[in-house]
């Protein structure tokens, strides 16, 4: 059986390879089948996973024993089912109840949470390496950095806060970029372009990675299965 | 010659890069791999817990990034094995939960790890939110059995683990957005520690993050596999995919100079 398996997947592996020389219908088959296989694993493990301990089993528990505890899960699935309302155009209206939900629950738990961890953490990273560059200048560090270590350390420090203004400056659009502002975004732009550099190389290297695990399995699994 | 570079075929690349992969793999090539200041961080985090500590591991990604994490799995494993460290891992992505459970049982039985003595597969829940600020009350509220259907209650190893003030670490193995999830809810509601490995494309959108401190420690894509199984001294598909990465680097690295070459030295001619 994991013979058969590994034959399967070397099968469907070359089939989306063979895309790189022209779209073919056994490309075609194979991105069908992905998707396909995706969405049913996906549906049946939320309805294990998901629907059946969480929502199915508190209620047959409560209607079958002697606690109607789990019966309160009765009404976030009712709300749950209001979705369906769209599907009746006479009842589509429904569907605001639970999206009202969800917006309100997603809002109130979100942004304090986004605040803290998105603007003032990152404020006070970039901030904080100004007071120990002051503390280590004062003599009032608990450690201090070797000479060196401490150049760079003020190099990164300054250029993090140029790079965070520069780069806000570019996206501030309520004032017309000229003269020093035009020349402030496009020192942000050079930010961007190391930022999107940066990305764009570990892209490379992370879709190069997979290409080289399919060789791996095709040249020591399956062909290995065969020797 | 100049002009037939620039309108080559792009099969020819295909070709090109096919065998750069193919013939390092044959070939067996090492190189020296350096190891990182924030896998270092995430290294020397997990060697200074005490034995007897506790580590969550969420494997949330799926098959796509199955290559790039998955090596960092098993060395993270593999260290919190020898050092007695217990593991609850949990998926928040569909698709990982099989990955996860092979990956664990084949990692527990190289070093004959026990299930509900050293580690603990609590498997998947839809709905990333919901399920990081649940577990931050009670982890039981979410997860009532483990992947194999065995109450919690049951399990030797969560007797005394109710919720995240018993978790020393998380460490997210991520494909998606969820290392932001657990650093805005578990972190910031619950000051859950947070360590993560990610994949190549999500590396720039965590050193933010790992500059404030709010990440303590950073794999970074298959260089951070390779790193991490350097520090805990395994040799695996880590180090043997960023040799033969090297390589693919040095031939893209080359195209690149060789079109902007062919293209400059073309518009020069047509000027």
């Amino acid at each position: 059986m994991q013979v058969f398996g590994i034959w399967v997947a070397a099968f469907l592996t070359l089939c989306i390879y063979s895309f790189l020389y022209q779209d073919n219908p056994l490309y075609r088959f194979a991105e069908h089948l992905f998707v396909g296989i995706s969405v049913g694993y996906g549906i049946v493990l939320s309805i294990h996973e998901g629907f059946i301990p969480l929502a199915w089993n508190p209620i047959w528990a409560s209607l079958t024993g002697d606690s109607l505890s789990g019966l309160w899960k009765l009404i976030p699935i009712f709300f749950g089912l209001l979705f369906f309302a769209r599907l009746s155009p006479r009842h589509t209206w429904l569907i605001r109840y639970p999206i009202a939900i969800l917006i309100g629950f997603g809002a109130g738990i979100a942004i304090p949470n986004v605040l803290r961890a998105n603007i003032f953490e990152q404020t006070r990273g970039t901030i904080e390496p100004f007071s120990v560059i002051h503390s280590q200048t004062t003599g009032t560090a608990v450690e201090v950095m070797p000479s060196g270590e401490f150049t760079v350390f003020i190099i990164g420090a300054v250029l993090m806060v140029i790079g965070v203004i520069c780069t806000l400056t570019y996206f501030f659009f309520s004032v017309e970029h000229r003269g020093p502002i035009s020349w402030l975004s496009k020192v942000g732009i050079c930010f961007l372009m190391v930022g999107f550099g940066s990305a764009f190389g570990n892209t490379v290297m992370g879709r190069v990675t997979l290409l080289i695990q399919r060789v791996d399995f095709l040249l020591n699994t399956w062909i290995g299965s065969i020797f | 010659m100049l002009t037939k570079l620039v309108s080559m075929d792009r099969r020819i690349v295909f070709i090109l890069v096919a065998l750069a992969v193919i013939i390092p793999m044959l070939v067996n090539v090492n190189l020296p791999v350096s190891t990182s200041a924030p896998t270092q961080k995430l290294y020397d985090f997990v060697e200074a817990l005490p034995k007897g500590s506790t580590i969550m591991l969420a494997f949330d990604y799926g098959p796509s990034s199955f290559p790039e994490l998955s090596p960092m799995a098993k060395a993270l494993l593999k260290q919190c094995f020898d050092k007695d460290i217990g593991v609850v891992a949990l998926t928040l992505v569909d698709d990982g939960t099989t990955l996860a459970s092979t990956l664990i049982e084949e990692v527990a039985a190289e070093k004959n790890a026990e299930n509900g003595e050293d580690f603990v597969f609590l498997g998947f829940r839809p709905g990333i939110t919901q399920v990081i600020l649940g577990m931050g009350t009670e982890i039981k509220s979410v997860f009532d059995t483990d992947y194999y259907g065995k109450k919690l209650d049951e399990i030797p190893m969560m007797e005394n683990i109710t919720n995240y003030d018993q978790i020393d670490l998380l460490v997210d193995l991520a494909s998606s957005n969820t290392t932001e999830a657990w650093i805005i809810y578990a972190n910031v509601q619950y000051n859950l520690k947070i360590a993560a490995g990610v994949t190549g494309v999500m590396v720039s959108q965590m050193f933010p993050y790992l500059q404030t401190g709010q990440l303590n420690g950073l794999m970074s894509g298959i260089l951070g596999a390779a790193e991490y199984e350097n520090l805990v001294e395994v040799q695996d598909k880590g180090m043997q995919y960023i040799n033969v990465n090297s390589f693919v680097h040095i031939l893209i690295v080359l195209l690149v100079i060789i079109g902007n070459i062919a293209y400059f030295t073309q518009r020069k001619r047509e000027e």
